[in-house]
């Protein structure tokens, strides 16, 4: 058995340490392409979404590598991810590919289904006890993971070059991802925040009228949010245009919801957000809608400049909610903009309404004035 | 001595360039509106020419602004002090001609945008890039195939009676549509005002949505030549449209007004403008696929002669010789002290 997985943003460093620590043999799918993309909408419909595409593309690259298990996540209501696994399965078979798909979902809401599954893909060689452990620290590495995605949002306006800033990022994912012990994994985290730390102090005090970078809030469509080669590499972006970004959901605040039913709370739990969402969406839609009105909420609620949705086109879930937003924007009085991306997105429109956000942003925040303490500005230790 | 002095403003679209040149009074001098027909780099230097042409010998550019989805092209051929998107340019524009208004509406060849102002700061803005039935472009295609000169097609508008209704959901519906009440009988302006109101309906659907239109409104953009989509409007709306004199430009226009406080700000400043000479000058454009990592960029760069003037379009800056590297710091030197660096 060799197992294989979709892209999901910086997911695959988890996932391959699970697997890896269970010595299952693992094919990581070459990073989400244009070639990706291009591979995958060939056999998809017209009209799934870009998610959809991409697992596609990841499984028919992984399977020139060999690969002939895969091993996705499912979801539940009116959201169609809840069943991509069966989707993907049949498109797969017909267009000739042998795969045996294993959807990693607690059926019908039970650990013990999805205990079974984990149980059949670890093999007869682990134990329990081994694959506890196993799924205990490649938690442990994605709540780090998430703290590291964190520091470089910090860091990215607040360092002069932002080429040495994705250096450091990089650097830190293939750490991380090579790391096989607790130690390693923390390691590395101190490792990132030494190395902003030592590069602030280079750039001595700052000058007077020193500003706070701005703070955008990122909500929408898990997928889109997790990973930049949908999302138009949209948190690098805007890091570059001077703005610090924080997202409504980190990889291990997922999981911890979702897979481990909230039994693990993980990084930034997304547990409050339907309270939070109770006035303006009070009900389920599927998907992340009512994560991502919640998540609205709570953003406007500590004083962000601006939020920014992004769903891929169709995405119903996401619609309800993108017709929720403006109602937010004018309780609280924050700037909220909708993208939605697909095959087609052009990184040119893009950039133009992100500069022109940021601007809007910018301009109002002028007239807020400054007079920030150098201990607000550095600050890069996370909130 | 100070009157021979000018800002330049360009605005760069895929349908058109457009070019303004703006007295240190603020005053409009001279605008050109030329058609881009996919040659951007070609159009500019033209721009270029016929602006000489027009300029007294002592007349001097002091600054330089530039915008549109070719922004970075023209800015780097030009030499520009400010790039920026469509979006501030407009609204700056907008707001310098009246500082009061509230609602910018503006539909261009290929696309259209809302932009809310209170307080002359933008406080929303959408954008639409890809329905084309909301746009010049859209207007062009029927008119042709009326067999009426466009600058007939408003005119003839106002005269309807009864405009029909047509289906302005998406610009194939809408013609076919179009056709089908044509071959009912239906009168040439109830038609052409029925185009009128199912374009503004489209627009107010698609890009206006969920938008606080409030007035004064400003109509901008090549279409706001056409009286029959200016009535729809206020039929559609109940407030009157303000056109403002130089509606076609006032991308450009915005571009010259950002350049003007650049370097208003720093009298000392230097404009890095590269002459007007520079149509002479032979440049080549080329591109290809960086294959350092999977985002596989489509970097461009821009070359004269042998040297490289500018690159972008990767992610990683790892090829970026990025002109607009320090311009686009040009609003952090505004506030007296750098964001976070
Ligand atoms: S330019 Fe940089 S980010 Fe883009 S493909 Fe090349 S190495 Fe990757």
């Amino acid at each position: 058995m060799k197992v294989t997985f979709p892209h999901m943003g910086n997911a695959w460093i988890v996932i391959q340490t699970l697997f890896e620590s269970l010595n299952v043999e693992v094919v990581v799918p070459p990073s989400n392409s244009k070639q990706t993309l291009t591979m995958g909408t060939r056999l998809s419909p017209e009209s799934a979404c870009l998610p959809l595409k991409l697992n596609l593309g990841n499984y028919l690259e992984a399977a020139k590598e060999g690969a002939d298990t895969i091993v996705i996540t499912g979801g539940i209501g009116p959201c169609r991810f809840g069943y991509y696994g069966e989707v993907e399965r049949q498109i797969l078979r017909d267009a000739g590919y042998d795969y045996e798909v294993v959807t990693l979902e607690p059926p019908d809401g039970s650990l013990l289904g999805l205990a079974k599954r984990i149980r059949y893909l670890a093999g007869k060689d682990n134990s329990w006890a081994q694959i506890l452990k196993a799924l205990r620290f490649a938690y442990r590495k994605s709540v780090a993971m998430d703290r590291v995605e964190d520091l470089i949002h910090a860091a990215r306006p607040r360092l002069p070059i932002p080429m040495e800033t994705e250096k450091l990022y990089h650097d830190a994912k293939r750490r991380l991802a090579q790391t096989m012990s607790d130690k390693g994994v923390q390691d590395t985290v101190r490792w990132v925040q030494e190395n902003i730390r030592e590069r602030q102090e280079e750039l001595g005090t700052p000058p007077e009228g020193f500003q706070k970078p701005l703070r955008i809030g990122i909500v929408g469509e898990i997928y889109t949010i997790l990973d930049p080669y949908t999302s138009m590499g949209l948190e690098e972006e805007l890091g570059r245009l001077g703005v610090e970004v924080d997202r409504s959901i980190y990889l291990s605040g997922w999981v911890g919801n979702h897979v481990f039913q909230g039994l693990a709370p993980g990084y930034r739990s997304i547990k409050s957000y339907p309270s939070h969402a109770k006035p303006y969406l009070p009900h389920f839609v599927g998907g992340h809608g009512q994560e991502t009105v919640g998540a609205a909420v709570k953003f406007a609620q500590e004083g962000v400049n601006g939020i920014i949705q992004i769903f891929p086109l169709s995405c119903m879930p996401e619609i309800v909610a993108a017709s929720v937003l403006p109602k937010i924007q004018e309780a609280y009085k924050v700037p909220i903009m909708t993208l939605i991306v697909d095959e087609h997105t052009g990184q040119a429109g893009i950039q133009t309404r992100l500069e022109a956000f940021v601007d809007l942003l910018e301009r109002a925040d002028l007239q807020r004035g400054i007079g920030q303490t150098r201990g607000d500005v550095l600050s890069v230790e996370g909130r | 001595m100070r009157e021979d002095k000018y800002f330049l403003g360009v605005d760069v679209g895929s349908v058109s360039t457009n070019i303004v040149l703006l007295r240190s009074d603020n005053t409009v001098e001279e605008t050109l509106y030329l058609r881009t027909q996919g040659r951007p780099m070609q159009t500019i230097q033209e721009g270029i020419k016929l602006l000489r042409a027009k300029m007294r010998k002592s007349a001097e550019i002091i600054g330089v602004g530039t915008t549109g989805s070719a922004r970075q092209l023209a800015a780097t051929l030009l030499g520009a002090d400010v790039v920026k998107n469509e979006i501030t340019a407009h609204a700056v524009a907008a707001s310098r001609v009246n500082p009061e208004v509230q609602t910018i509406l503006e539909i261009g060849g290929q696309d259209s945008k809302i932009i809310i102002l209170r307080d002359g700061v933008v406080s929303d803005f959408a954008m639409n890039t890809v329905c084309a039935a909301g746009t010049g472009s859209f207007l062009d295609q029927q008119a042709a195939r009326l067999g009426i000169p466009i600058e007939e097609f408003g005119p003839l508008a106002l005269q309807a009676k009864h405009p029909v209704q047509i289906a302005g959901r998406c610009s194939v519906f809408a013609e076919s549509d179009m056709i089908h009440k044509q071959q009912l009988g239906h009168s040439l302006p109830d038609i052409l005002a029925g185009l009128c109101q199912a374009m503004v309906r489209n627009y107010l659907n698609n890009v206006g949505k969920n938008k606080d239109i409030q007035g004064p409104i400003f109509f901008q953009g090549g279409v706001a030549a056409n009286p029959g989509i200016c009535k729809a409007f206020e039929d559609e709306l109940g407030q009157p449209m303000i056109v403002p004199e130089h509606y076609g430009v006032m991308g450009a226009l915005g571009a010259a007004y950002l350049a003007q406080e650049k370097v208003g700000m720093r009298p000392e400043m230097q404009s890095r403008f590269r002459g007007l000479h520079l149509a002479e000058t032979q440049f080549q454009a080329k591109s290809f696929e960086c294959s350092g990592c999977a985002n596989r960029c489509e970097v461009v760069e821009i070359m004269q002669d042998e040297t490289s003037l500018a690159r972008w379009g990767d992610r990683c800056g790892k090829w970026s010789v990025d002109v607009s590297a320090d311009i686009r710091t040009g609003i952090k030197e505004l506030k007296g002290g750098q964001r976070g660096a």
